[in-house]
């Protein structure tokens, strides 16, 4: 029995939902997280938080609403298909518009979802969700699941196409030329030629589009298509073996061991982040640089707010003689959102609205300890 | 007598009771009503309606919307609750060894 339940804990979905109405946010992460999947269920009432959470952790599905202030759903959109292109994604509006819900499918949405009103359309909400999940997700490109660029180039040239294979994949671009079924030239990131066509055929997932031809462009390989992609699986297969061998269990183990406790371009304000119910971290040097910050949705008007805050009550403390302002909490509705002054920084670090006032201080004072060290 | 009166009169200069009470002030400032001792000051009073009401402002225009705020300062402990652009603000003295502890009436 323990040990299903411990096959169960590692195997539950990670599914992030966000939305800037707070009662929805609870509202769906309790249905959400009942559903057969278990599926652990983050929560995020904005863009920059969202994609913040993205990219300190790994999440099967990207639930978000469509309408919403600052960055909306398409936007977060358009940048989850760019950096993370094998997630998938779903919005859920009470907006019923044709046109937005063909813009949303060409970017690569999974699913389009009008928010549920009744019990009925709840269930086929919930229902629609749990299939999302359930899909295992194979390397391969949109509009042809499991099939391989390799596959895509075959097919290219056994038709005898005459077109331009525009592939994405990430930030990565890059496009192949075909002429009467022959590669005639690959251009991404600067290469061109058989050596751009090789590092584009090692892509595992993305998207592509089939452009018109262009019949006047100049060839810059020469080599039979059958060649191109018999050399290109090898050089393959030869990068499988080699990450294989790298990656075994012995020198994994030996890797963890050796990690330091904060991970090689992990900032110090996104280790911060992690303490439960921190939403968002600022910490801003008394020498006047940039603040660092974390899932902060506009942060020079927050700074400057912080500085006020801390600045006036301050100078309350040294005219009411009761000494200096060390902790501020400003508590809302939304959220709560708790400054604290140590001598070496400002911080100002936002708390999802459940969070109780003691609990907000005791992770400042662990926040503040975290930082001075 | 005398001269006990005299000694306590001379500490009394230095010594003072750190405030505690409540008072209401409208959008602009003014004092509406106040439970504080008659010897506050009201231009203190002010000062501090001026920091509260500039932290509720100055957080609204940092798109974030607050209707209490807690300022913990060595001695003493402010609570501002937002009063349709005015405020209620609660001054106590800080207790020892219980001033950052969290164990307050508020609620969330």
């Amino acid at each position: 029995m323990a040990a299903y339940n411990v096959i169960a804990m590692v195997q539950r979905p990670k599914v992030l939902l966000v939305d800037d109405d707070p009662d929805l946010l609870e509202l769906y992460q309790e249905m959400l997280s009942r559903l057969p999947s278990q599926p652990e269920v983050r929560t995020a009432s904005g863009g920059a938080r969202a994609i913040a959470l993205l990219e300190s952790d790994s999440f099967a599905l990207l639930l978000s609403d469509l309408n919403m202030p600052k960055m909306n759903g398409l936007e977060i959109l358009s940048i989850v298909r760019r950096k993370f292109p094998q997630m998938r994604t779903a919005v859920m509006t009470a907006m019923i518009d044709p046109l937005f819900r063909t813009r949303a499918y060409a970017m690569g949405l999974d699913l389009y979802l009008e928010k549920p009103s009744t019990t009925q359309a709840t269930q086929l909400f919930l229902d629609c969700i749990e299939a999302l999940l359930g899909q295992e997700s194979h390397d391969g490109f949109r509009g042809m699941q499991s099939k391989s660029l390799v596959d895509i180039v075959q097919l290219e040239c056994l038709s005898q196409s005459s077109a331009i294979l525009r592939i994405s994949s990430g930030m990565r671009e890059g496009r192949i030329w075909f002429e009467n079924g022959e590669v005639f030239d690959a251009m991404t990131e600067g290469f061109g030629g058989e050596a751009a066509f090789r590092m584009i055929l090692s892509w595992k997932t993305g998207n592509f589009e089939i452009l018109p031809s262009e019949p006047n462009h100049p060839r810059a390989i020469f080599t039979s298509y059958q060649g191109l992609l018999l050399e290109t699986a090898q050089a393959l297969d030869e990068d499988l073996a080699a990450a294989q061998a790298s990656s075994s269990p012995l020198q994994t183990l030996e890797t963890k061991a050796n990690e330091p406790s904060l991970m090689p371009g992990t900032s110090k304000v996104e280790e911060m982040s992690r303490h439960p119910g921190v939403e968002f971290v600022m910490a801003m040097d008394p020498s006047g640089q940039a603040p660092q910050c974390w899932a902060v949705e506009n942060p020079q008007s927050l700074a400057i707010w912080t500085r006020q805050t801390f600045n006036a009550f301050s100078k309350l403390g040294q005219e009411m003689r009761v000494g200096q302002a060390s902790h501020v909490l400003a508590l809302g509705i939304q959220r709560h959102v708790a400054l604290s002054g140590g001598p070496s920084a400002k911080l100002c670090v936002g708390f999802e609205r459940s969070t109780t006032a003691a609990q907000i201080r005791e992770t400042m004072n662990e926040l503040t300890k975290q930082w001075e060290s | 007598m005398g001269i006990l009166t005299r000694k306590s009169g001379s500490l009394d200069r230095g010594i003072k009771a750190f405030p505690a009470g409540c008072f209401t002030v409208d959008r602009d400032g003014h004092l509406i009503s106040s439970t504080l001792p008659q010897n506050f000051s009201s231009e203190l009073a002010g000062q501090i309606a001026r920091a509260v009401l500039g932290a509720f402002e100055g957080a609204h225009q940092a798109h974030l919307i607050f209707n209490e705020i807690q300022v913990t300062f060595l001695a003493m402990k402010l609570t501002a609750r937002e009063l349709r652009g005015g405020a209620i603000i609660f001054l106590a003295p800080a207790r020892l060894g219980r001033a950052n502890t969290g164990h307050d009436t508020s609620t969330i």
